[in-house]
Formats: structure tokens, sequence, C-alpha cells
């Protein structure tokens, strides 16, 4: 079955575009042009996966993630923006977003992004692990790391670099000899870390987000 | 403040009409309470001295009136003041001379008043008389008189600031349109002139969009920074515009420019070459460098046929040694990954030498 999805951007023709590029892999229930319709749409048609645009009037797609999630906890969001700077890219993520892809992704990977974050896994494109793992580079004085969370493991950081050099899932998990779940897996653990580490280059990065949309 | 209390409330309930009137009931009714509190301070002994209190106490009135009529905002640049003196001036009725005049009356009242405690005090201090104190005098004039002109300095600092603080706004808004004038519309217009030739209209648009982004950033052009990932993303721009291929570059870290990163990003425009010229069709080509102050890598890969490594193309093979060769040469390795249906990835390393 195709994953249901409601797209929200203050762009009408973006918003069209997309309806008809994914209109045969997704199910399209419902759009939204900002913060104040978008909320009201996704709570009344709880679509499997919501498309959100980063920069909207009234607070962006970080705005619309924090009203829902105060309602519907389980939404799932997929961030996609035609910014690639890190800290809208971050401030989205740790808002709860569980991925981000930029406008420039072909419709078949869109379609497999959406997909993929309607089945519960991150989708992460290779700027995103580009971030990630300058995020994660330095070293912390060994006091202030909580392992759980400050740092990657090697084989996190192994797939983030696969990612970034600009391979697929799968064909990650054939040259790492594991399996496609093993790497999803990965994924959503670097997405947790991304969303709770306190590592100073994420909490920057989110406070430097213009607040100016 | 039960005697103010009742002209407040009655002023709210008819404020639009006259609030003129009711904030003077109130101003009335708190002077006298004032009154009434220095009078019953003066009873129990706590006052400072008549020759004093006095006036000060008129003193303080003719500042409050030359205030009230010269002391507030400066008049704004005239693009806002149409919407400035509709709140200044809540009774439009009143005619500019009008208004002028009592401005000028209420002013004077002022001075006058201020003018007349400078006077008091003297007198009071016995300062007039023949043998007054001249130092006291000239010092009461001076105080007098500045009160009288505090108004007009601090307005004046306000206009200048505000002046100043437009200027920079209007030079910033210049600076803008300048930019956007030279690049943005510069390449509509080229858009809208090459709309039939697709492939021209897509790289016009992204040479438009990175340079946007990099002005939106605040970094400079690629061309002026000098470092490793500027190079490579220097380089990265070029091939795509050479060949109308979308060019995707992440880089983590930097490393400063030496002579050996160059030799790396000269090896790394090779493949992206390669890359745009044999995979182009097939997708966009990444690339991925990581440098740390040991180690810089630098990953280009395609989504093309790919090819089996003990069949390459003949004219390939050229390119791929001039790559191999040019990272051996210092020091470093060049890797090839691919196999056919699965794209190919250069991989080019350098490590620090001890």
């Amino acid at each position: 079955m195709n994953p249901s999805v409601v797209i929200v951007d203050d762009h009408e023709l973006f918003r069209a575009g997309v309806r008809s590029e994914l209109a045969a892999h997704v199910e399209v229930v419902g759009d939204a042009d900002g913060v104040e319709s978008a909320v009201p749409a996704i709570l009344a048609t709880e679509p499997d996966v919501v498309l959100l645009d980063v920069h909207m009037p009234g607070g962006g797609g970080v705005e619309v993630i924090r009203q829902v999630a105060k309602v519907r906890p389980e939404q799932r969001f997929l961030a996609l923006s035609v910014s690639d700077a890190p800290d809208d890219v971050i401030a989205v993520i740790r808002a709860g977003a569980r991925g981000y892809v930029t406008k420039s992704i072909t419709p078949a990977e869109l379609a497999d992004a959406v997909r993929r974050v309607a089945d519960g896994d991150a989708v992460f494109s290779p700027r995103l692990a580009g971030f990630v793992l300058d995020a994660f580079a330095g070293a912390l004085p060994a006091s202030q790391v909580d392992p759980e969370l400050d740092q990657l493991t090697a084989r996190e950081r192994e797939v983030l670099q696969h990612i970034a050099r600009g391979y697929m899932y799968k064909e990650i998990a054939l040259r790492l000899g594991i399996s496609a779940k093993t790497v999803e897996a990965h994924v959503s653990a670097v997405l947790r870390k991304l969303q709770l580490s306190n590592r100073h280059e994420l909490s920057r990065w989110a406070a430097e987000r213009r607040l100016v949309d | 403040m039960a005697t103010a209390a009742p002209p407040a409330e009655h002023e709210r309930e008819r404020a639009p009409r006259r609030r003129g009137r009711g904030s003077r009931r109130v101003a009335v009714g708190a002077a006298l309470l004032a009154l009434a509190f220095l009078l019953a301070l003066r009873q129990l002994g706590l006052l400072f001295p008549d020759h004093i209190v006095w006036p000060v106490m008129l003193a303080a009135a003719g500042v409050a009136l030359i205030w009230r009529q010269w002391g507030g905002r400066p008049a704004p640049p005239p693009t806002t003041a149409r919407s400035a003196a509709t709140q200044a001036a809540p009774e439009p009725a009143v005619s500019d001379e009008r208004a002028a005049l009592r401005t000028l009356y209420r002013g004077g009242v002022g001075v006058a008043l201020i003018v007349g405690a400078g006077l008091l005090f003297l007198y009071a201090n016995g300062a007039l008389s023949g043998l007054g104190d001249v130092a006291l005098t000239a010092l009461v004039a001076i105080v007098a008189l500045g009160l009288i002109l505090a108004p007009f300095w601090w307005r004046l600092g306000n206009t200048l600031a505000a002046e100043r603080a437009e200027r920079i706004r209007s030079q910033e808004r210049a600076e803008v349109a300048a930019h956007l004038h030279d690049s943005v519309l510069q390449t509509l217009a080229l858009v809208q002139q090459r709309a039939d030739d697709p492939k021209t209209v897509a790289t016009l648009a992204r040479r438009q969009e990175r340079e946007l982004r990099d002005w939106l950033r605040g970094r400079p052009p690629t061309a002026e920074r000098e470092s490793f990932s500027a190079a490579l993303e220097a380089a990265a721009e070029e091939v795509e515009e050479a060949h109308g291929v979308r060019i995707d570059v992440v880089a983590v870290g930097d490393h400063p420019l030496d002579e050996r990163a160059e030799a790396l990003v000269a090896a790394a425009r090779e493949a992206l070459t390669n890359a745009a010229k044999f995979a182009g069709e097939a997708g966009p080509v990444s690339a991925y460098a990581e440098a740390s102050p040991r180690r810089v890598q630098v990953f280009v890969r395609d989504r093309g046929p790919g090819f089996a490594l003990d069949a390459v193309p003949p004219d390939r093979r050229g390119v791929r040694e001039s790559i191999v060769g040019r990272m051996a040469r210092h020091g470093g390795t060049a890797t090839l990954h691919t196999a056919p249906g699965q794209g190919t990835e250069v991989e080019l390393t350098l490590e620090d030498r001890e």
C-alpha cells in the first residue's frame, strides 16, 4: 500500500509539482500553505508522513512539528528545503523530523525517502551526513562525554561516510557486508544522537537558526 | 489618589473626544496632591526651607512645560512623516498656525517660569541686592539656561541618531538592490533569452544558485577562499559548468592549501571531469572530501555504467594513469572501485608525511 502524505509548503507551484511527481508512489491526502493551516490539516488526515518545508512564514517547519507533536507525538515528518545551511537542517531534525532532503532531490529518490520515513526509518541526505560527521568530529574531554549520545561508533561513522559519498542504503549494506536493516538501524541510532546530544556544535547550530524566515 | 481617581475614570469613559481636557484634570489633581503633601511635610518641619522649595517647584513646572512642548521625539524623516504626524496630532482640526502659536505660548510660559524661579531663588537668598554674590548669580543663570536649552540638545542628539540609522538602512537596502540587480536579475534575463536551450538554462540557474547561497551565508566566493575544501568546490564548479552535469560536493573538515593538497585537487578535478563525461547522463556526480590534520581524502562517485577493471576502456586509461600517477608523485594513493552496472568511484588519499 502506498503511504499517505500531507504536503506543507508555502509555494503553490512546488506543492503542485510534488503532488504530480509523487502521484504514482504515494497517496497525497492533503496540503497546506503555512503553519496555521498545516496543523489542523495534519491532525484531521493523520497521514503516514508529512512533507514539510523548513522556511515558512509564522515559525516555519519547526513550529508545525512542535504544535502537532503536542497532540500527535507519533506523527512522522520528512523535512524538505532549498536551504542546506547547517542551522536550518539541525534545527528541524532536533525538533523531531525523521529526515532531511533538499528540493533538488529526484522524484524517485523523494518517493523512496517518503516510504522509508513511513516505515519508521531515518533519511539522511549526503549533506546532512556531512554535517553530522563534522559536528561529531572533535574529541571531547572524557568527563563531558556521554558515550551513548555524544559519540558515533566506528560503524555509524562508516555508514555516514558512505551516505556522504552518495551511496544508497542497499549499496552500503553490500559494501560493508551487513544487511540493509542493519544500515537502517545505524542511521536511526545516529538520528537519535542528533536529536538528544548536547554537543556544542549541535546546540550552536540549533541556536543560530535565524528567526526571520 | 482619592481626588484624582474620579476625573481619571471620567476621562476614560469619553476618552475619544475629550482627552485633552481629561488629562489636564488629572494633571491638576496630581499637582494639588503634591502640593498638599508638601504642605503637610512643611507643617511637620521635615522640609527644606521655603527659599529653596518654592523656586525648585516653579522651575520644575517650567521644565515640565518646556519638555512637553519641545522635548518630544524628533520629527521623523519625510518617508514616514505622515503616519507619525497622525499619531502625534490626534486633533487634525487644529490648524498648523494655531498649533505653532500654542507651542510658542506654552514654551514661553515654561521659560518664564524657570527664569522666575531663578530670580525668586536669588531674591530669597539676598543675591539680588547690590552686594550680592556674583558667583551664585552666575551659577543660577547657567542652571536656568541649561534647563531651558536641555530639550533642544536632547532633540538634536536624537535627530542625529535617527538620521544616522536611516542612512545606514538605506545604504544596506541599496547594497542588496545592487547585488540582486547584478546577479539574479541578469541571470533571469539570460534565462529568458535562452529559454529554448534547457542545458544552458540549467547551468545558468545552478551558477546563480551557488553564488546566491555564498552571498546569503556571508562567505566570499569560492575563488577568493584559500583552503583545500574551497579549491575543491571551485574545481567542481568549473567541471559542472564545462559539462553541464550536477556535482554535489560535501566537505567535512578542512586543510590548508599546500602543494600536495593542490595536487589532490587537480587529481580530483580529473576524476570529476571523467565522471561528468562518461556518466553524466546517469545522474548527479557526488564528491565527498574528509580532511583532518593527518589525512585528506576525496571520493568522486558517479552513477554511470561502470566497467570491469581488467577491461579498462582505452580512452579512460590515460586519464586514470594521470590521476594515479599524480597521486603517487605526491606520496598519495588512488583507488578505483567499479563493476559493470554499479557506477564508478575514485578514492584519493593523502596521508600526512612524518
